[in-house]
């Protein structure tokens, strides 16, 4: 058992846990995009990122979905600071995505409207949930991201029907913008059409999308 | 043959020294990518017929880069007893006629560049004379190699073979004192007497980040888990750089040393080179060394006959900048993406294949065999405080030396520049120097006498990295500068996380409307807060560093950026859509040049009479204003 402070308040946590999971875990609200309790953490899109001060003395910003607990640790999740740097985040994400509900809302949340940046009109934040929930947990390695910097995108290969889909929806159901999405009886993402399904799976897939809209979301 | 013993290297030795210095006239050309840039393989091609024919008993040879790229191509001769002479921008025609002057004992001064009476072998510390005493000193006007401004300042430690022998004959390297300090290092010290040598000498990290090396070794020996890997990071990428692929062109074996020497202090059996695919001749040199190090023993099974074991795998990478940050170019050797992961656990713990693992750059390990030979001591006297020993920089730019040098921490960018470099071209003004690369920063005139160390060039706003140095005259716009390095950085980002993709594509969006009459108040400080943003935000060091350009430029250079979002202005005429030309009628002759130049038909005008510009017409290319004999095209 490792003793830890996140905002001020004395918790326990086990070894080997994220400081994510020792503040989810008692209850402290930690903003996040790109991670899911059932994947892989990423640290891709900094929001859960917390101000740290070890027993030695040293303070830095770190992603709290990958830090791990350490005893002594003192974690600030909300100080100004933080509040900044995930301001500017939203500020980012809005701009790239203005349309997406998830995005506004969480923006708003933080005071954010109008961004000071073009506008454009993605709808994919390339959290990689999908491509690691495809990874993991279907094992099918269907999609991936392609090229690097600005030109990033997930796709199948060769912008292709992805040939190892095994069309379970996972990457629609764990997509936090809904820029992946089941459409009649395809997966896509924008253009880009990632399979074909069988009226069986569409059925399938469907229910557990709508499973998921019924359930409050976490965090 | 393997290597065993001492005798066993002595024997290598003596052949190294044969070639190194044959009982002939023995003429070597400069072999590295910028003297074959030049014209270096015709030269060498030209003088190897010659010799084919039967006409001059001479040895020709090859050799690395010396660090004098602006002369290239560059051609020592040395005869038995005489001085080394070092010939500049030597043609396939002027290698020939070198080869008769200098077979009837005659020097050609005024193609010469330097002389020189003897080379250092660093490793065991002596000289050896090429000339016994003042005889066979020629008496002529050519000046000695120290007293040459270029060399009088520089201290070659990670260099010191570079330009003197073969990269491609093991025995030369071997004839300066090379893998002696292996078999001392192996059969006298224990691997933590190794570790605490590096330690005692002050080495950090030549890559970049400047970690103190012998405490990353000795995490990565401490650390739980088997196997342990040793990698050598090659894949240097930063615009104008070209430190680490001299040092593999010119002395591979330097690095492969220093890698063994690290493997046996960590534990290690198993090594990688990662070096980028877009240094070919690297690659080249690096295959035939190591195949010439296993053929003696020095590497694989056996080490020296002492038990040791370790081997070095070279793997090439693919051509993207990212992949010389650590954990990226472990993701790449493992053959996933060439993305960054979060290092909470070093990879000294945790690296490749989540394996302990320690990666040190090219500079860093050829820094090591001189250090296990001559001391921590003596490492340590060399450099300032907290900066020990040299650093190599390729001097680039607006720089009348164009080349690469090795200077002990702490000289001054002015003696850097100045005293090394031979100042500024054509009468122009310096005004920056841009340091550390796309992760450094601008650096001004005024802080010219600042001494070049990790931390004077950290608090300057700039940095280390692995050693480029542009430098920039008057004429450079340090707005466009901020954006060319943000361009870059946009496209070599991973795209990964949010700060460093979103961030640098705005930072260059702002950039770009600020250099073409779109900026407006507030700019400035969009920009500071985007870089506040990756500062604090980003997932790895190309992030959390990527606005140093930007922040630095607007440090030391705030008024430019005013000039263009204000006044509509570029103060260095270099942001074509914020400059108009026009030509002076006072000044005109109407000589017609500007005519002939102009690719756009702008410019009319009758002979001897004062020409006219049509503004509409002007694509502001500047032909006119260069070719301009009189001062008459204003650039406003």
């Amino acid at each position: 058992m490792i003793t830890l402070t996140i905002d001020g308040r004395e918790i326990g946590a086990e070894e080997g846990w994220t400081v994510l999971k020792a503040a989810q875990n008692v209850g402290i609200e930690i903003p996040t995009l790109c991670y899911h309790e059932a994947l892989s953490s990423s640290g891709a899109c900094r929001l859960c990122s917390v101000e740290v001060t070890t027993k030695r003395g040293r303070n830095r910003i770190v992603a709290s979905c990958l830090y791990p607990v350490e005893e002594g640790l003192d974690v600030q999740t909300n100080s100004e600071k933080i509040r900044r740097l995930r301001r500017g985040l939203m500020e980012l994400l809005l701009a790239r995505c203005p349309n997406s509900q998830k995005i506004r809302d969480m923006a708003r949340h933080m005071g954010i409207t109008e961004p000071r940046f073009r506008l454009e009109g993605e709808e994919c934040i390339l959290c990689g949930l999908c491509v690691r929930v495809c990874q993991e947990i279907s094992e099918a390695n269907a999609i991936s991201a392609v090229n690097r910097g600005i030109k990033k995108e997930i796709a199948a290969p060769f912008y292709d029907l992805a040939e190892t889909c095994v069309g379970c929806g996972g990457c629609a159901y764990v997509c936090p913008t809904g820029a992946i999405r089941i459409d009649g009886n395809r997966i896509r993402l924008g253009d880009k059409i990632f399979k074909e399904l069988s009226p069986e799976e569409v059925k399938k897939v469907e229910e557990k999308l709508e499973a998921k809209e019924r359930v409050p979301e976490k965090g | 043959m393997k290597v065993k013993t001492r005798e066993d290297l002595d024997k290598l030795r003596q052949e190294g020294l044969k070639s190194l210095y044959p009982d002939k006239l023995k003429i070597t050309v400069g072999m590295a990518t910028c003297g074959i840039a030049t014209g270096a393989k015709r030269v060498f091609d030209a003088l190897a017929d010659e010799v084919e024919k039967g006409k001059f008993d001479v040895v020709v040879s090859q050799t690395g880069c010396i660090g004098y790229c602006q002369r290239e191509p560059l051609v020592d001769i040395l005869a038995p007893g005489r001085e080394r002479i070092y010939y500049k921008e030597v043609t396939p025609e002027k290698a020939v006629q070198l080869l008769d002057v200098s077979v009837a004992g005659e020097a050609k001064e005024d193609w010469a560049l330097f002389r020189m009476g003897g080379e250092e072998n660093l490793i065991e510390e002596r000289t050896i004379r090429y000339v016994e005493s003042q005889h066979g000193t020629r008496d002529n006007k050519i000046p000695q190699y120290k007293e040459f401004p270029f060399f009088e300042k520089q201290v070659k430690i990670a260099l010191r073979n570079c330009g003197f022998i073969d990269p491609e004959r093991i025995e030369e390297y071997i004839a300066k004192g090379g893998y002696y300090v292996l078999l001392k290092v192996l059969t006298e010290m224990g691997p933590e007497e190794v570790i605490e040598v590096v330690k005692r000498s002050g080495l950090r990290g030549r890559g970049g980040g400047g970690f103190p090396t012998g405490i990353k070794w000795a995490s990565c020996r401490n650390a739980h888990g088997e196997p342990k890997y040793i990698i050598c990071n090659a894949d240097e990428g930063d615009p104008g750089a070209y430190m680490d692929r001299s040092v593999l062109e010119g002395d591979p074996h330097s690095v492969i040393e220093g890698m063994i020497i690290g493997a046996y202090a960590i534990g290690s059996h198993e090594g990688f080179i990662y070096v980028r695919n877009e240094y070919p001749m690297a690659i080249k040199k690096l295959r035939i060394a190591l195949a010439q190090a296993e053929q003696y023993g020095l590497l694989g099974e056996d080490i020296l006959g002492t038990g040791f074991h370790f081997t070095i795998k070279i793997n090439r990478g693919g051509g993207a900048f990212v992949c010389g940050e650590s954990t990226a170019l472990m993701a790449s050797l493992e053959g996933k993406v060439g993305e960054p992961r979060a290092k909470y656990i070093h990879t000294v713990e945790r690296g490749l294949w989540d394996r302990p693992s320690n990666l040190n750059n090219v500079e860093t390990w050829a820094n090591v065999p001189p250090i296990m030979a001559r001391g921590a001591d003596w490492f340590s006297s060399i450099g300032t405080e907290n900066s020990k020993g040299t650093k190599v920089f390729s001097l680039v730019g607006n720089i009348n030396n164009t080349g690469l040098v090795e200077v002990p921490m702490g000289v001054s960018l002015r003696e850097i520049i100045y005293d090394i470099g031979g100042g500024i071209p054509d009468g122009k003004r310096f005004k920056a120097v841009q340091t550390g690369g796309p992760s450094g920063g601008c650096i001004p005139q005024e802080l010219i006498d600042l001494p070049v160390d990790f931390d004077r060039l950290t608090e300057a706003g700039s940095m280390m990295g692995s050693g480029g140095m542009i430098v920039m005259d008057e004429s450079a716009c340090m707005v466009d500068v901020a954006k060319y390095f943000v361009d870059f950085l946009q496209e070599e980002s991973c795209g990964k996380c949010v700060p460093c993709r979103e961030g640098i594509k705005r930072m260059h969006e702002i950039l770009e409307d600020i250099t073409t009459g779109k900026g407006k108040e507030g700019d400035v400080e969009l920009l500071e807060e985007i870089g506040f943003i990756l500062k604090e935000g980003a997932l790895c060091a190309l992030g959390s560093t990527a606005a140093n350009p930007v922040l630095s430029t607007i440090n030391y250079f705030r008024q430019e950026f005013d000039a263009h979002i204000r006044d509509k202005r570029c103060p260095a005429g270099v942001c074509s859509e914020l400059i108009t030309y026009s030509i002076d009628p006072e000044k005109c002759t109407g000589c017609g040049r500007c005519v002939k130049a102009c690719p756009a038909e702008a410019i009319v005008g009758e002979k001897k009479q004062p020409h006219s510009l049509a503004v509409e017409k002007c694509i502001k290319c500047g032909s006119c204003f260069e070719v301009c004999k009189f001062d008459a095209v204003i650039r406003q």
